[in-house]
Formats: structure tokens, sequence, C-alpha cells
């Protein structure tokens, strides 16, 4: 009796795993089988919550998340990573690169029920891309005009050539179209609509309780067939990120973008069949850690003792035993997601080597003194990121190792950005670098000269090198892609040999996401695109 | 009323205080790097100095402390609380908007502990030294050097993940938008766990205060006459013992009001509740001079408010204070 009720359920067992066995063999496939279905509430993890909603305004995936599925952008990323139109149609460049003409889809409403047209796309660019938008004002500082000779043409007119390629892939982020009847009349930066956006895309904006969600639901109108799936899109917001894994863990939320939980909580919920956790769809949105080098210290100026300091991290044993399998060796400012712009490996690197790190600093004239010590040195870390932490303590134990003493100084958001970008009251510093799509975009301004004080991001250690500045300044108006690409690559061996700055891990933010979910993680930016064809299975 | 002219006078006094602890505050922040545009460039992930100059006129942050502080203090003496940089509205209606999740959860809280601390005190001293004594002092002492983000996380996990009978976090359910009875029962099952988390440290507290003065009181001349008239022990307790051992417990509830609306804050964010506690440290982060003021001020007036309503709570179970004056 009792082996023969062994004998089934052992049975049982071996035919579950098999079947189970089939399904991870070939996921997409039991995919394949299901027919999209209409309905369902969305909830996200919304980790920060941000001053304004309108991605117009603001670039950044805080804003993207909620306001890119309201408002639209005129041009996306495909599943490729190649530019596809949204708002846009077509999109044409003069051979001398000055102007640029955009065909709009026609037939577009606002959630308002106004028409879209080129106007509003005219007013977006002159007065929001161009004066108030982050990154936006360096991007359009050669934008002269936006003519609209008719209701779905807008022609962009640049002073100085704009190259196609670096148009279309900034846009995706900073290319996000308001509209003019609600911005007008009235300060651009006060108006109501900025936390109550009005937009064109796959869904309505309802409520904004502060502190607690934000409620979108499904536009009834939307210009894409049978889009969206869902009902509504809920984010809630959640500070602690321990309070958000055990919210994901009881069902309360779907998704949770851009590494919100924890390390540890992330590397628990992979091994969850409920969870999927990945790097997948967040190509778009790599970024680098950094040490950045004030070389208006006199030590620091010397770039030996700088080669010396990366010399000295072992930073393979570092990713291996702190971040897992959620990041990899870096190469450069620019990352090897950047299909377009990567140069390889091949520039000059800075492999672990202690004795080489002790020889440099010998040479450059630091001999080791009372107690082993050459010099002392502070190291501010940023706060956003337990690894940013973790990383400033391993520096600081590897720096010891060769002599260099490291006092870490921690600040809150505000301060630290006071002290490195605005006072420069740092020696080492180190953060993110986010990559977006372009180096003209987010990358050059960290190591061309001349940058205004107080701008955070961009080059304030100081560093000055006619060199790389005419690199930059080349590629910036380069209009044929393949000398683009061979200019960046300059520019990376460039930045590499000098050293003002080290990118030595690259990292690509985490997702973690109900199992549930289809059409997730298609496109290289998903957490900030517009969910148009995300479903939940039942 | 005496007492209300007691508690008048207190409350006149308490003005000058006020506003300085408010210039205090302002200043202290002042020491602090970075303002609140570098708070929002910290947020947006960069921008250049044009902008952040236009943002710093429009803030009115490029002016001098002094003349921030003098426009800041002459609205005040107007009950104009100021613009919120963060919220985009009046700081007024942003306090006024968490205002009822904290005082929910700090009364409730409060409640739970001072009902269970005197249940439990007044047990754990009729028992002195045996059994029941220990256990409850024991337990007291886990709940009391237990930290109130892990006994929150523990809480959900158990409660939440496990069980599945309350839910892990938020003030309502948003997903069913209920009204009437319904909604106060769904804000009342959220509040469950947030209220037992923070209940349990204050729990401990009052525990251990009302053995102890339980313990006194039981010893004084006049429980020995009660007993020798040959009154029965529960008329004793609750007749004598226990409203001259209450004193304490009404003193500490008074001083604990103030210190629940900042220890509020670890069970704040443990549970997302958007209550002040979470508010006043999003204001620090973010440099929001204005809301984090508004926050000391209206938390200023509710302490004396509190205290005020302990001195009445006072003159009830002790006639002697009115009499003194």
């Amino acid at each position: 009796m009792n082996s023969s009720r062994f004998e089934i359920s052992r049975r049982t067992a071996l035919l579950t795993s098999a079947a189970i066995a089939a399904n991870v063999v070939n996921p997409l496939r039991a995919f394949a089988q299901e027919t999209p279905r209409k309905g369902g509430v969305f909830n996200v993890h919304y980790g920060a919550e941000q001053r304004q909603l309108n991605p117009s305004l603001q670039a950044s995936t805080g804003v993207y998340i909620i306001g890119g599925k309201i408002q639209e952008n005129l041009v996306d990323l495909d599943a490729n990573g190649q530019p596809v139109g949204v708002l846009a149609e077509s999109w044409e460049a003069t051979p001398d690169g000055k102007t640029v003409t955009f065909k709009l889809r026609k037939g577009i409403t606002w959630h308002d029920g106004k028409p879209f047209t080129s106007e509003d796309v005219a007013f977006t660019a002159m007065n929001m891309w161009k004066k108030i938008l982050n990154y936006g004002s360096t991007l359009q500082l050669f934008l002269t005009a936006v003519d609209t000779p008719d209701p779905q043409t807008a022609i962009f007119r640049y002073e100085r050539p704009m190259p196609l390629n670096l148009l279309l892939r900034a846009l995706p982020d900073l290319g996000y179209v308001s509209a003019k009847h609600i911005y007008e009349s009235g300060d651009i930066r006060q108006n109501p609509a900025n936390l109550a956006p009005i937009g064109t895309g796959p869904f309505k904006f309802v409520k904004y309780e502060r502190g607690q969600y934000i409620i979108a639901e499904r536009n009834a109108d939307y210009w894409r067939p049978n889009a969206p799936y869902l009902d509504r899109i809920v984010w809630k917001v959640i500070t602690d990120r321990a309070a958000a894994a055990a919210q994901m863990e009881a069902g309360e939320l779907h998704y949770s973008p851009f590494s919100g939980l924890t390390i540890s909580d992330m590397a628990r919920l992979g091994k969850d069949k409920r969870f999927i956790v990945s790097t997948k769809g967040n190509e778009g949105n790599a970024r680098t850690n950094t040490l950045e080098f004030n070389v208006r210290r006199k030590e620091l100026a010397d770039v030996k003792v700088r080669r010396a300091i990366a010399h000295a991290i072992n930073v393979p044993f570092f990713i291996e035993n702190f971040l897992g399998d959620f990041a990899k060796l870096g190469t450069g400012p620019i990352p090897s997601t950047s299909t377009d712009f990567y140069p390889g490996a091949n520039t000059p690197q800075y492999p672990y080597d202690k004795a080489k790190s002790a020889a440099l600093l010998d040479e450059a004239g630091y001999k080791p003194g009372a107690g082993g010590t050459r010099f002392s040195l502070r190291l501010l870390p940023a706060p956003w990121g337990e690894d940013i932490s973790l990383w400033a303590t391993f520096l600081q134990q590897s720096l010891g190792e060769v002599g260099i003493a490291i006092e870490i100084v921690r600040n809150d958001g505000g301060g630290f950005l006071k002290q490195v970008y605005d006072e420069h009251a740092f020696d080492l510093a180190t953060g993110w670098h986010q990559y977006r799509n372009d180096p003209a975009v987010s990358t050059t301004v960290w190591y061309r000269s001349g940058q205004p004080k107080g701008a955070p991001w961009t080059n304030q250690w100081g560093w000055d090198d006619a060199k790389i500045d005419k690199i930059i300044d080349d590629a910036a108006t380069e209009v044929d892609p393949a000398k683009r690409k061979a200019l960046y690559a300059d520019f990376v061996r460039e930045a590499n040999t000098e050293l003002p700055v080290w990118m030595p891990i690259e990292q690509i933010f985490v997702t973690v996401i109900t199992a549930k979910a289809r059409n997730h993680s298609n496109t290289p930016r998903w957490g900030s695109s517009s969910w148009h064809d995300l479903w939940l299975s039942a | 009323m005496r007492i209300l002219s007691l508690a008048g006078r207190r409350l006149a006094a308490s003005i000058p205080t006020l506003f300085l602890i408010l210039i205090g505050v302002f200043l202290l922040l002042q020491l602090a790097p970075g303002d609140t545009v570098d708070a929002m460039m910290a947020q947006m992930g960069g921008g250049d100095a044009a902008t952040a100059r236009e943002l710093r006129r429009f803030y009115g942050l490029d002016l001098s402390v002094p003349m921030q502080l003098a426009n800041y203090l002459w609205r005040l003496v107007r009950l104009d609380l100021g613009f919120s940089a963060i919220y985009g509205k009046p700081v007024a209606a942003v306090i006024l908007e968490r205002l009822p999740p904290t005082l929910l959860l700090m009364t409730s809280a409060l409640s739970f502990a001072f009902f269970f601390g005197l249940v439990f005190g007044v047990i754990a001293a009729r028992g002195v030294n045996r059994w029941p004594d220990t256990l409850i002092s024991t337990v007291g002492l886990i709940f009391y050097a237990t930290p109130s983000f892990w006994f929150g996380l523990m809480a959900i996990v158990v409660f939440s993940i496990y069980l599945q009978w309350l839910p892990a976090g938020g003030f309502e359910d948003i997903g069913a938008v209920s009204t009437g009875i319904w909604r106060v029962l769904d804000i009342a099952s959220h509040l469950v766990l947030p209220s037992l988390t923070l209940g349990l440290i204050f729990l401990a507290i009052y525990l251990r205060i009302m053995r102890a003065s339980m313990l006194e009181v039981l010893n004084l001349d006049f429980v020995r006459t009660a007993r020798a008239k040959g009154l029965d022990e529960t008329r004793i307790i609750t007749r004598h013992v226990l409203r001259n051992a209450l004193l304490p417990m009404v003193t500490l509830i008074g001083l604990q009001a103030g210190t629940m609306l900042g220890g509020s804050v670890v069970v704040e964010t443990v549970f997302s509740l958007p209550g002040l506690g979470r508010l006043a440290y999003e204001s620090v982060v973010q440099r929001d001079l204005n809301t984090l003021l508004g926050i000391v001020f209206v938390s200023a007036l509710l302490v004396i408010l509190v205290n005020f309503v302990t001195d009445l709570l006072y003159a009830r179970l002790d006639p002697r204070i009115t009499a003194e004056g």
C-alpha cells in the first residue's frame, strides 16, 4: 500500500519536472501560443518622487517611468536599438546637416481632444528642449528655428551641422512633445500640467496622491490599433528598498525598475519562479562607475599618480564579490552596449598590479613616509546606490595598501553635488556616469574643458586638454557617421591615456518583474518607453 | 477653571520659544552643503549652470541668508507658511494632506501601548517576582531592545507574505475605490501592522513605568489603611492604587506625543505611509526649507496641544493640582 502510493507520487513528480524542463528549454514557444489579454492593473514600484512629471522639461528615468506613458516622443528605439518613428513618421536631413525635416503622423489627438500638429513640436522644441530641458539645452544649442509649413511638417533649422544619427539617438530621451495650447500662456515651470500631464500617449493621467500613488488609465482613442492592453497603471511610492521587495513578494507590485531593490533582494527574487530578474530592456540605460580625479591637487595633476591609483584596484575581484552578475569590467567612457560607438577594448587599460602601482608612485616622487603612507586624499562617494558606497570602501582599502591614505566623506545628494561640482572640495569623487545612446549627449561634457562651475556631471576636475577638446568639437558637428565613430574611438583612446576620469565598471540597470508580464523588456529603454503593447497573462 | 488660565499662560510663553526653534532650524539647514536646486539637479541627473541659476532666482535662493530668513519670518507672522519647492503647492496644503495618516498612526499606536502597558504593568506588579512578572518583564525588554524597522519588516514577512492577512504597505487600497464604512475598515487594516510596530516599543516603556509606580503606591500608608479597613483587593487596586499610579503614565504620554512625530519616520518608511515623518525626512534631503519649517511649526503646535490635554487629565486624576494652581 505504502509502496504503491510512493510509486504514484514519484511518477507524478517525474512528469511534472519533465514538463517544467520543457518550459525552461523553450519558454518562447509557451508564450507564443497565448493571445494577448486586454485588461488588468499594472502596479509599479516608484522609488523617488519627482518635482514634476513632464518629460519635455526634465530628462530622467524618474520622469520617463510615468510621463513616458502619457506623453510621446518624436522617435523611440526599436528592439534592435534603431530609431523608429512615434509621433514622427519619417525624417530627412540636408547634406550640410543644417536642416532636419520631420513628417508627423496624421490623426493624432491630445488627451483633451485637441489635434496634435507641428505647432506643438515647434513650441516644445524652442521653449522647452532648447531652454529648460536638462541635456536638451546642450543638444539644441545651435537650433535657430522650427518652421511649420503645414500641420504635418516640422523643419528644424540649425546654425551648425547637426549629425542626424546624434539627433535620432538623443530624441528618444530628449524629444518628448508637450501641447502648445496647454503651455503657451503663463510660466512653463509653474504650469499645473507639469504634475497632471496631458499627452498623446497610450495612457491618460488620472490622479497623483503625493507620497502615495499615481494612476493613469487606458486612452480609448489611442492611435495605435488595439493598444494599449492594460486598463490602468498604478505607480506606488515606496522609498524603502526592503519594503518594496516585501510588497513584490506579497503580490502588491508587478515591476520594480532601474535596480530599485537591494542587490541581495534582486539575487533572491531571481531564484523565485514568480519573478523575472534581468538586465534585458535596460541596454539604453547603461552606466559606468567612475573615479573622478581633482587635478587641481598637485599629486593628482601627475598622470603617473592617476595611473598608479587605477593599477592599485582589483576591479574583477570587486565585481565578482560585491556586484555579482549585474556588472562587468568597463573599458572606458563609451560602454560596450553602445553598438554604434563602442571602440573595443584595445585602448590603454589599467589591470590590477600593485607592484607597478608602487613603482609609478615612486617614480612620481612620492616615496612612503612614516608608517608607509605616501600622501592622503579625501574621497567623496555619491549617495545613489549601495554599489558606490561599497566601491568607496574598496578603494579606501586598496589604496591604503599602496600607501595612499583615504578619508571617506559622505554626503546626501544635494551636499555631494554642491561639494564636488560647485565648490570643487574633493580630491577623489566616485559616482555613476550614465550613457545616453550618443557620447555627445552624455559623455563628452565630462572631458571638455571650459564647463561652467556648478554644472553637475560635467568636467569639474579642472581638466584642460586641447587635443581632447578638438576631437570632441569635431565629432559633435561631423555629419558622416563613419567619421564620427572614428573620432569617438580617438576620444576614448585619449581619455584612457590621460585618465582625468576612470570608468572601470560597466553596469546595466536590473529589472524585477512578475512572470505574468508579456511584451516586456523588448526595447533598450523599455522602463522609459510607452508600454502600449504590455499585457498581463491570467 | 484655573487650569485653563495655567495652560493659557504656558501657551503664551511658548510662542517666543517657537520662533527661536524656527530660526535655529533655518540656520542649521544653512550649514548643510547644497540647496534645493542642488537636490533637484541630483534628481534630474544633470543640467547646465544657466538652468541652475534660473532656478535659484525662481526659488528666491539668490538672496542673502538674512534676507531669506527675514522674508520667512515676515510671512510667518501673517500665518503664511510659504510655498513648497518639492511639491509645487502651499506648505500648509502639503502638511494638511500628510497630517491625517500621522495622527491616526500616533493615536492608535499610543492607545495600544498605553492600554496594554497599563494592563501588563498591573499584572506584573501584582505578581511581582513570580512567573507572570518575569515573563512580562522579559518580553517587554525584548520589545524595547528590538529596532522598529526590523519589527516592521518581520511583521510584513509573516502577516503579508506568508499568511496574506494584512496589506504590506500603503495607507489605503488604490484599486478598490471604497467609501463610508468600507473605506474606514480598509484604512484600519492598513494601519494594524504599523501601529503594532510603532506601539510595541512604547508598550515596553509604559509597562516598566506602570509596574514601578504600582509597586511604589502599593507600599504607601493609605493603601495599608485601606487594607486595614478590610476593603477587598480589587477595590483597593482600582479605586486607590491605579488612580495614583497613573500620574507618571500621563506625564509620559504628553512627552512622547512629541517624540512620536519624529520617531514614526522609520515606521512610515517601512510601511510606505504618507505621513509627516517621511515628509520631514524628504524635505531635509531635498533641502526644502519652507516645508521643513512648516512641519516644525505644526509639530510644535501639536505638542503644545497634547500638553494642554495632559494638564486637563492631570487635574481630573489629581484634584490637588488645580487647587495649588
